[in-house]
């Protein structure tokens, strides 16, 4: 009688398939490693907008946190939007895997590409010239996972409702913007009035903010942590509801 | 002879359609079931409920004495699945694709082995967006039968293959079906489901027109006739 993998066999072999392809794929390599090492470069030696600290201090943590938001929310939106429309997800569907080894699977896979990118990164801005505080590795470990899960529940929640052309145009478009204007690589303090305030409270902006945070003097930035797990708890309850396996 | 699908007064719609309407039939262990009927007949409403891909509106579906819907993971190792759209990932190469699938077993098929019986060796290089469609069929099937499956579904699988490939698939589908497995295959031609087929169930409009071992329902002439007369009948009613 046929029998399935354990679990923790399954989730891992996903994991190893999902970081394969991602790795293999050329176009999402240079949307998630060297635009943030480009705005890297470019946040560093821009003479504007005035940043508060050294600007490698201030631009450094927020390219991390636009790394995360390449590879959790634009690659794993595209990515996901075409398996629907491919009928990937219904063909992992009905093998042992499941749904929720697919997605225990996928989490794993966007954590590992995502280490390798930070940690180039990391290397870059170092680098550049970059001080981090050492004991602030562990509240930036705290933001990283919290920010991955973020932003794969919106990458979700726009592969599993919308069409796989529409998703692509849209994830690409809301990166850009939320590059931009989220609060991201120039925190939402360098905005003007009260455009700071709103953009503060983006996700983008909890997680640079919780970056900076953590990298400027090793602390916990509270009101940056709340607002990250609403987001996640409001965006991960509407994939939930809204996903649709096939298209 | 034992159950190894079995459906009753099966419904599912989709708006106002009746997709499947009060169906009920059975497939069993050891026997190669053979679903035909009309495109929109509700074959694939059907198979994808007994895939746990759908959730049916009323009736029973039952695979190994088993709600599909929601079902474990070890219900779902029991239970191979070729499905009509393929669901191959356009980016990955077969032999990966394979060696992962096996992964998620416990005590999977080699999978040399069989990518050599479906001829998939001759493209192991090529990525699943530069396959024929017969080369993705091959591919498909292959995924449906690398969990050694106790059942297995298989929507049209000779759909698009030349005469040489569906041989193979033929003699591939016997030979589970002697191992003792239970094959459930949609197809629309009169000539696979005579050759392959112990049992047969044609649908149409959602209901059962004719269902029996292959031998009681042509009676002696040709399932085309039998076919022709059961769903242009449903047709008028």
């Amino acid at each position: 009688m046929s029998a399935p993998a354990t679990p923790t066999r399954r989730v891992l072999a996903q994991a190893r398939f999902d970081t394969g392809t991602l790795l293999r794929n050329g176009e999402q390599l240079i949307v998630s490693m060297v635009l943030p090492a480009l705005a890297l470069v470019a946040g560093v030696f821009a003479p504007f907008p005035e940043l508060a600290g050294r600007r490698v201090d201030v631009v450094t943590p927020g390219v991390l946190a636009l790394a995360v938001l390449s590879t959790a929310f634009t690659g794993q939106a595209i990515s996901t939007g075409f398996d629907r429309r491919y009928g990937v997800l219904r063909l992992l569907g009905v093998t042992p895997l499941g749904r929720s080894g697919l997605l225990s699977g996928r989490v794993l896979a966007v954590l590992v590409v995502e280490a390798i990118q930070l940690v180039v990164l990391m290397a870059l801005g170092l680098a550049l010239g970059w001080h981090p505080s050492a004991i602030g590795v562990l509240p930036f470990v705290l933001f990283w996972l919290l920010g991955t899960a973020c932003f794969v529940a919106l990458a979700m929640l726009f592969a599993g409702t919308m069409r796989a052309e529409a998703t692509l145009a849209l994830a690409n478009l809301v990166w850009v913007l939320l590059l931009g204007l989220g609060g991201v690589v120039l925190p939402a303090t360098s905005f003007p009035g009260p455009w700071s305030t709103v953009i503060s409270f983006l996700p983008t902006a909890a997680l640079g903010d919780g970056f900076r945070a953590a990298f400027e003097h090793g602390g916990v930035d509270l009101r940056a942590l709340l607002v990250l797990a609403g987001w996640t708890l409001v965006l991960g309850a509407l994939a939930r509801r809204l996903f649709r396996w096939s298209d | 002879m034992s159950e190894a699908v079995r459906v009753r007064e099966l419904s599912k719609r989709f708006g106002s359609v009746r997709a499947v309407d009060a169906m009920s039939w059975s497939a069993h262990l050891g026997r190669v079931t053979a679903v035909l009927g009309p495109n929109g007949a509700g074959k694939t409403t059907t198979m994808e409920i007994l895939e746990g891909l759908q959730r049916p509106d009323a009736g029973v579906a039952e695979v190994l004495g088993v709600d599909p819907w929601d079902a474990s993971p070890e219900h779902r190792a029991r239970v191979g699945v070729m499905l009509q759209d393929g669901g191959l990932p356009n980016g990955a190469k077969p032999i990966r694709l394979l060696r992962h699938l096996a992964a998620l077993y416990a005590d999977p098929l080699d999978v040399t082995e069989l990518a050599h019986r479906l001829g998939i060796d001759a493209f192991a290089g090529t990525t699943v967006r530069r396959l024929s469609g017969g080369q993705r069929q091959r591919v498909a099937l292959a995924a449906a039968l690398v969990g050694d499956p106790d059942v297995l579904f298989l929507d049209e699988p000779t759909a698009g293959l030349d005469p040489h490939a569906r041989l193979d698939v033929w003699s591939l589908v016997r030979e589970w079906r002697d191992r003792g497995a239970a094959v459930v295959v949609t197809t629309h031609s009169f000539e696979e489901a005579e050759r392959l087929a112990d049992d047969v169930v044609v649908i149409a409009h959602g209901r059962v027109a004719a269902e029996g071992s292959l031998a009681e329902v042509v009676g002696g002439g040709r399932l085309e006739d039998v076919y022709f007369a059961v769903t242009t009948k449903e047709q008028t009613r």
